[in-house]
């Protein structure tokens, strides 16, 4: 999930709703999409406002690990593939940063807390992209865990969120294929390529599972979210069906899963898995994973280096503007 | 931060020729032709449409939310307005 770990505001019982809180809980519950202008408790405002943002967040960083590799694809047809594939994570960093805004936030001010480490983005971004087959790699189990999150988020109740995600999970299916295209290449190439995927594969595995956050007795505010239907499913629920679905297209590919203790499990109807080590997992949320300082920096540098730019196309726009003002006047 | 916020546009799509423009979403751009160029990229990237329109947002007049029943519940009660409402016997023919 690329909002992990969002804090949402404590729960209410039906009775201990004001008749608005309660109106509102009761369209949610119809179906009813909720719109920008519309009344909306407070607590369900600021909790949209820090996943919406920290989605949009994740989009953006998220970039930069793929980025890494543009310059480096083997063929011009991989470089214009992954090109595409990351201008179209720029557009969903738009759409979502558009949806966060019609909640009250401006754009600035979700970058600067951006900026500020104030607001977080996923998890999984803060991991190094080393080879070419970790471009394989993100693109089949990232953007892959990505869409078991994305696509019942198209479900929400907030109508700009929903519209958001419906655009996105469009384009997604065009990622994790063109990962998973990679990776087919890699495991039927020479014996240093099988080894480069699978070398992958090892190190994105357990990043990718904590991607749909902490372990349902870990995750604190599910339940208010879940009734706001801002959160569709839980997060073990997510991160099993991930793993059921990630098994037999790795079996495919060759590869093995780096987990031992990986198993059918007859009587479930799901494997059952090792959970990914959860102390990594906060020590990367808290800025202490391998790339975190590099992703932030690399976001500042970005905006302050761009900052000249924007001056330059507002004092533009505002010129030609009085310029029109002017010829207007004339002409009358 | 020195500058001000570029303004936010609402952006609107033709999808094809003979359809309507629809709203898709919005962006901020510093004026109306680096708006259409940012449409361009952001909601255009796999050819879904021929013609873009973009408005800036606080041009928009929106009705509010509670106003959606004055508005719209007369509509209700005009069941004559669709052409439903009338029995015409089946030996009239298609009509
Ligand atoms: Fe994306
Ligand atoms: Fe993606």
């Amino acid at each position: 999930m690329y909002a992990q770990m969002v804090k949402s505001e404590g729960m209410k019982s039906l009775e201990d709703m004001t008749p608005e809180e309660r109106a509102f809980q009761e369209r949610i519950d119809r179906g009813e999409k909720i719109e920008p202008k519309e009344w909306m408790p407070e607590g369900y405002r600021k909790t949209l406002i820090r996943q919406i943002g920290q989605h949009a967040h994740s989009e953006i960083v998220g970039q930069l690990p793929e980025g890494n590799w543009v310059t480096r694809a083997p063929t011009l047809e991989r470089k214009a593939i992954l090109l595409a594939k990351v201008q179209d994570e720029a557009g969903h960093g738009l759409y979502l940063y558009s949806a966060a805004e019609t909640l009250g936030v401006s754009r600035d001010e979700l970058m600067e807390k951006l900026h500020s480490g104030a607001m977080k983005y996923s998890s999984i971004f803060n991991y190094p992209t080393l080879t070419w087959a970790d471009m394989g790699a993100v693109g089949w189990l990232v953007d892959g865990a990505a869409i078991m999150n994305q696509v019942p988020l198209q479900r929400t109740s907030y109508g700009p969120y929903s519209r958001a995600m419906i655009r996105i999970c469009k384009e997604e299916s065009f990622h994790q294929r063109q990962g998973y295209a990679i990776m087919m290449k890699m495991a039927q190439g020479t014996p240093e390529q099988r080894e480069m995927a699978q070398d992958a594969f090892n190190r994105f595995w357990f990043p990718a599972l904590m991607m749909f956050g902490p372990s349902d007795k870990d995750s604190v505010h599910s339940a208010q979210s879940m009734a706001w239907k801002i959160k569709m499913n839980t997060n073990d629920e997510l991160r099993q069906k991930f793993v059921d679905e990630t098994v037999p297209q790795a079996e495919f590919l060759g590869l093995t899963v780096p987990d031992e203790t990986l198993r059918w499990n007859e009587a479930r109807g799901h494997y059952d898995f090792a959970e990914p080590d959860w102390d990594e997992f906060f020590e990367v949320i808290k800025g202490n994973g391998p790339c975190n300082e590099e992703r932030l920096e690399a976001r500042r540098s970005a905006w302050d280096r761009g900052a000249w730019f924007r001056d330059g196309l507002s004092a533009y726009a505002e010129k030609a503007a009085a310029r029109r003002a002017a010829a207007r006047v004339a002409a009358e | 931060m020195s500058r001000k916020e570029w303004p936010l546009w609402e952006i609107f799509i033709r999808g094809q020729h003979g359809l309507n423009h629809r709203h898709v979403g919005s962006l901020h751009a510093p004026d109306a032709e680096m708006a259409i160029n940012n449409a361009r990229d952001v909601y255009t990237r796999r050819k879904e449409g021929v013609s873009i329109w973009v408005v800036p947002s606080a041009q928009i007049t929106a009705s509010a939310p509670s106003d959606k029943g004055p508005l719209f519940d007369p509509a209700e009660s005009k069941v004559y307005r669709h052409p439903t409402f009338y029995d015409i016997p089946e030996d009239v023919g298609h009509m």
